[in-house]
């Protein structure tokens, strides 16, 4: 019975969330609103992706802003210089960005700790300096345009495709985490020495972790392009790293949840105070501080911990009242 | 050949600016295990502090010196007070994570009170001529400024019981907490030192270049690589790291490309890494 009510939870949520745009697309400033969740969405796709790799197999990746900047560059390409339709170039996008993202791993994965953040960071500050430079690539200043077919111009319609994605991906990751698979990330996350001594082959579940992470960034950001309709160099700054990072942090790592309500929910909140422009990047570095020194699971892992210390005092006073 | 020289010249000068950050973030790394990536926005601090003091207050540049690195060592001691002291202890990545936290802070403050980038003008705007090398004065100061904050650092840390108190702790924390060294005292101290050169970088470098509030986000990477190749805590391999790094950089600018220079500087990194994960001289897992 519980089990049931939870679907009906989820399903109940799906529900809502689906009729989201039904509401707002009556006014001008609510199709806007529908344009700042897509793009939260597609956010919380990437920061799903990097929970993959840093919450549940502990390797903090600062490539991820990279990867998505190459996703949406190889869909941009695909869809405009190639001339194939979006469905593919997608999927085309998003196995390109996992192919290069395990040819990164397979140097990168060997380091561990602050190393390996190190050198994905430098990664990542090679593709910007790359993709600044080499204007072929990147289309330099002007950008690379990408134009959409006529059914995807509607705003509802790219928030229900995103949409789509975004359950999919809380699915899939949500399979991987439960599967033994997941349970060889975690381990490796707690003791990667003692995860290689129960026989788990540390190297290839990394590499295949930050693989599936970077299939998933590169998808998020294939549906950026999407949205965006242009794209230029910048899209590939670390600080979109640093961002992914703090989305996750903030809405709880280690959780299916914690990416997605974090990513939204500050996305919304940074949209929303747009208006003080920078400074907003100022509230967003204090607050981070004292998330990690306070509340180091975020919101979603301390409210899970609140939950359990909730439940556990409300039995024990029920067994005294008995 | 005179062209190689002064190639040669700006690489040390760039190098020298390199070993100071390096040589700081080796310590804060090295000894306390802290990611401060928040050590090239210190740096950036620094050069902004240099422009209020030298060009809005009219302070002589030597004074300024004194005064910026009286500055950030106190600015260094509050960071670590109130950010990376209550961390200690946590998983790694949090610490690295609070450094990200810090950066937007530094940055989006800066940027916030004064958007456009600055210039500091030279103490001595003069030119000089030597075997066919023809430079400012100011890559001079650079260069001779390091080497005397070097040996300077070195005398401290062999020659005073504080000094030997931070080289005890980079040894073996646990072993020096035993012996009674006040590891609060001394990561308080680390940091004010580790600041304190940063500003001296500044202030060195803010005359030759552009002072914007990213100016220290390329640089802390360069000095991270610096000092994992380096090996962590070696200042030996800091002082060797930033040279060759400057000088790379130097040659690659004058002989490649411009625009990719950072490109090799973080290719070559990577594939050191590759090859040596914990660092070419075997630095700690």
């Amino acid at each position: 019975m519980k089990k049931y009510g939870k679907w009906a939870f989820y399903l109940l949520l799906i529900v809502i969330v689906a009729l989201i745009p039904l509401y707002l697309n009556r006014s001008k400033s609510g199709k806007y609103t529908i344009q700042v969740l897509t793009m939260a969405m597609i956010w919380a796709i990437a920061t799903l992706s990097l929970n993959l790799i840093l919450g549940y197999t502990g390797q903090a990746s600062l490539a991820h802003g990279a990867f998505l900047g190459i996703g949406a560059y190889a869909f941009g390409i695909f869809v405009e210089r190639v001339g194939i339709n979006i469905w593919p170039a997608l999927i085309l996008a998003s196995l390109i960005t996992a192919f290069l993202g395990m040819l990164v791993g397979l140097p990168s994965l060997r380091t561990k700790g602050p190393y390996f953040a190190i050198v994905t960071l430098c990664f990542n500050v090679i593709v910007f300096k790359v993709f600044e430079n080499w204007t072929w690539l990147s289309g330099g200043l002007r950008g690379q345009k990408v134009t959409m077919p006529s059914y995807l111009e509607a705003r509802w319609a790219r928030y229900y495709v995103v949409l789509g994605f975004l359950i999919l991906a809380i699915l899939i990751e949500r399979q991987i985490v439960k599967s033994l698979l997941g349970s060889s990330f975690i381990a490796i996350r707690s003791n990667e020495n003692l995860s290689e001594a129960v026989g788990i082959n540390s190297f290839r579940t990394k590499l295949l972790s930050f693989t599936v992470s970077c299939f998933m960034v590169g998808l998020a950001g294939g549906l950026f392009a999407m949205e965006k309709g242009s794209l230029d160099y910048t899209i590939t700054n670390y600080m979109y790293s640093f961002y992914l990072l703090i989305y996750l942090l903030i809405g709880g790592a280690a959780t299916l949840a914690g990416p997605v309500v974090g990513t939204v929910g500050l996305y919304f909140l940074l949209d929303k105070i747009k208006g003080i422009g920078e400074w907003r990047y100022f509230i967003f570095g204090l607050i981070l501080i004292v998330v990690i020194i306070y509340f180091p699971r975020g919101i979603v892992g301390g409210a899970k911990q609140f939950w359990e210390w909730a439940k556990k005092k409300y039995y024990r006073t029920g067994e005294v009242l008995e | 050949m005179s062209f190689f020289l002064n190639q040669m010249v700006i690489g040390i000068q760039l190098g020298s600016q390199y070993v100071l950050v390096a040589l700081g973030l080796t310590l804060i790394f090295g000894i306390l295990d802290i990611s401060h990536f928040a050590h090239g926005h210190m740096y950036m601090i620094g050069a902004y502090l240099l422009y209020i003091v030298m060009v809005l207050g009219g302070v002589n540049y030597w004074l300024a010196l004194v005064i910026c690195m009286a500055a950030l060592s106190i600015a260094g001691v509050v960071v670590e007070r109130a950010v990376y002291r209550p961390l200690r202890g946590q998983p790694h990545i949090n610490s690295f994570i609070a450094a990200i936290g810090l950066i937007l802070v530094l940055e989006t403050l800066v940027r916030g009170i004064q958007p456009d980038a600055l210039r500091v003008p030279k103490p001595i705007d003069k030119n000089f001529s030597f075997l066919g090398i023809n430079m400012e004065v100011q890559r001079l100061i650079v260069i001779v400024g390091a080497i005397v904050f070097i040996i300077l650092l070195q005398v401290f840390i062999k020659r005073t019981r504080l000094g030997t108190a931070i080289e005890a702790m980079s040894q073996d924390r646990e072993g020096a907490a035993l012996v009674g060294i006040n590891v609060n005292r001394m990561s308080a101290l680390t940091f004010a030192i580790a600041t304190a050169l940063a500003a001296v970088a500044a202030v060195f470098m803010a005359p030759l270049a552009f002072v914007s509030p990213e100016m220290g986000s390329v640089l802390v990477l360069k000095a991270f690589v610096i000092v994992v190749i380096g090996g962590l805590g070696s200042m030996k391999g800091a002082i060797l790291g930033g040279y060759l790094l400057g000088i790379l950089e130097a040659l690659a600018i004058a002989y490649i490309s411009s625009a990719y220079k950072d490109v090799f500087a973080f290719g070559v990194l990577i594939i050191i890494l590759a090859i040596w994960p914990t660092g070419i001289f075997g630095g700690r897992d």
